[in-house]
């Protein structure tokens, strides 16, 4: 079964265990077609644990979910297939040029080789990195090679792309040029893109719909707006504190800051 | 640029061309090693200090001992083919740190998240570092032909040379690939790695022959699969060399434990993320 057409993703009580330790419980989400998700909480809350059980890196303890109609269990070729991943981390290798980045990818999602050189270009294009593709990537800066990972992710048309942090360590001007990509994206070609974000901001402009997850579970789930209804707030930071309340230090642990520091230096 | 329908393309052809989409996706992590070692070969001569203070040095003071027996030739030659397997062996033992460097920067995430199969993507690798030990191999061949080491020049022996060493240095790639896997830090991965340099080393018939071996030893020796890439490369490389197993029997258990760690590496590479 693949749930509703319209639905990009669909989870059914995904659930991940760690040592005895629940990072994702019984997670339940539908997202629709061509919608931004956001997917919010402390750290330690269970976001890249899900990210990780949907693009198929880590499998779940119980439970199951649907990816653009592919089974993460019996189907994870079919999942991988229909989406693009960019990292938490600074994930574009700097021994190689912008070019050569994409073309390894182009290579692996099976473009075919006539059409390789165009479809590098349109994405290259489609990110302003055309005059900038042949330069060494570690001479690009921050938003730059972040901006050349969702190139990379997007290469092969998916129907979805999973962002983990996609800003993060980026100065405002090189994130508010990512956000107009995705939104491009969304508007253009109907891209579902599923994003974790720390970044009230990213949430409430970027975002059409929002889970705040907190302690491995969904604390509340709707728009921007409703969100912001509900807790009587006026921003999203508002809603962060109504909703996760006084913030539990047992929740992060040192992996988890290791992660996003580490990933916010590189980008600097 | 338009938007493809969320269930993708039929499966039945990519499953049809199983075979070609492995070895597609294979050569795509081949070609970026190559390009990168293409612009920074530093590493490879760096690496050839070693085995050229193993030939020069100990080599030449053995070889005038007469210490070990050698059979019909002098130690030198036969100390050449062991050389060379141990470069292999060194600069392929090591390999699987790069993994863990790559699962620090995101790298082995996105590709994990590829379609790709993940035995390509260890196939890749281990045909990587198979082109680095291949350059080494180079460098040992000047050496070994600057001391006036007999070597056989017929291009069937060099082919066979060849394969042996990207076989033998994709094998022992696999199994570094393997560790990184499992123990996922570099300092554990580091400790490991020197703990079984030197036994795989010792315990083969890389500086001495087997036969000379106490019996507890020769056991390991043989059950160690350097000792079939020096006894092919002794067989293949020198003029007069001789295999003590068969060069057939000697590819074939380099192969059968090629293919076993892959596939068990390809189950276990995903982990290493986790």
């Amino acid at each position: 079964m693949s749930g509703p057409a319209n639905s990009a993703i669909i989870t059914e009580n995904l659930t991940r265990e760690f040592k005895g330790r629940v990072a994702v419980d019984s997670l339940n989400l539908t997202i629709s077609s061509g919608t931004v998700f956001g997917l919010l909480g402390p750290n330690g809350a269970g976001k890249s644990t899900t990210i990780k059980m949907l693009t198929t890196m880590l499998s779940p303890t119980r439970g199951s979910a649907f990816v653009a109609g592919h089974s993460i269990l019996s189907d994870p070729v079919g999942v991988r297939k229909s989406m693009g991943y960019v990292s938490q981390m600074l994930s574009a290798d700097g021994a190689l040029t912008g070019f050569e980045n994409l073309m390894l990818f182009a290579r692996i999602y099976g473009i075919p080789k006539s059409e390789r050189r165009m479809r590098i270009e349109e994405v290259l294009r489609f990110m302003g990195l055309l005059e900038s593709s042949s330069q060494m990537v570690s001479s690009y800066s921050g938003g730059m090679i972040r901006r050349l990972e969702i190139a990379q992710s997007m290469m092969h048309h998916p129907p979805i792309l999973f962002l983990d942090e996609p800003t993060v360590g980026l100065d405002p001007l090189a994130r508010h040029l990512v956000w107009d990509k995705l939104q491009e994206l969304k508007t253009l070609f109907g891209t579902t893109i599923l994003l974790t974000t720390h970044d009230m901001d990213e949430a409430d402009q970027l975002c059409d719909d929002i889970a705040l997850m907190h302690s491995a579970k969904i604390a509340v789930i709707g728009s921007p707006q409703e969100l912001k209804l509900q807790a009587g707030a006026d921003s999203m930071d508002g809603v962060f504190i109504h909703f996760v309340g006084e913030i539990s230090d047992s929740t992060t642990n040192y992996h988890d800051i290791k992660e996003t520091r580490r990933a916010a230096r590189l980008m600097d | 640029m338009t938007s493809r329908k969320p269930d993708g393309p039929p499966d039945s052809w990519i499953k049809a061309l199983g075979v070609s989409v492995f070895l597609r996706d294979t050569l795509a992590i081949v070609a970026v090693e190559l390009v990168k070692l293409r612009r920074d070969p530093s590493e490879i001569i760096t690496r050839s200090i070693q085995p050229a203070l193993w030939l020069l040095v100990f080599g030449q003071v053995f070889g005038r001992l007469r210490a070990v027996p050698s059979g019909t030739i002098d130690y030198f030659t036969f100390l050449a083919p062991g050389i060379l397997a141990q470069s292999v062996l060194f600069i392929s033992i090591f390999y699987g740190i790069s993994v863990i460097w790559e699962r620090d920067l995101g790298i082995l995430q996105k590709l994990l998240a590829s379609p790709a199969p993940r035995s390509a993507l260890v196939l890749g690798k281990a045909l990587s570092a198979g082109i680095r030990a291949l350059a080494q191999g180079l460098i040992i061949y000047l050496l070994t032909m600057f001391m006036h080491v007999h070597l056989n020049w017929s291009p069937v022996a060099l082919i066979g040379v060849a394969a042996s060493i990207v076989l033998g240095a994709a094998m022992f790639s696999t199994f570094s690939l393997m560790i990184a896997c499992i123990v996922k830090t570099r300092e554990r991965f580091m400790g490991i790695g020197q703990v079984l340099t030197m036994p795989l080393f010792f315990a083969s018939n890389a500086i001495y022959p087997i036969a000379i071996m106490p019996d507890w030893l020769k056991i390991i020796a043989r059950i160690n699969p350097l000792t079939y890439l020096v006894d092919i490369l002794r067989a293949l490389m020198i003029s007069g060399g001789s295999s003590s197993f068969g060069i057939g029997a000697d590819l074939l258990i380099l192969f059968f434990v090629l293919i076993v760690l892959v596939l068990v590496t390809a189950r276990l590479y995903p982990a290493i993320v986790r």
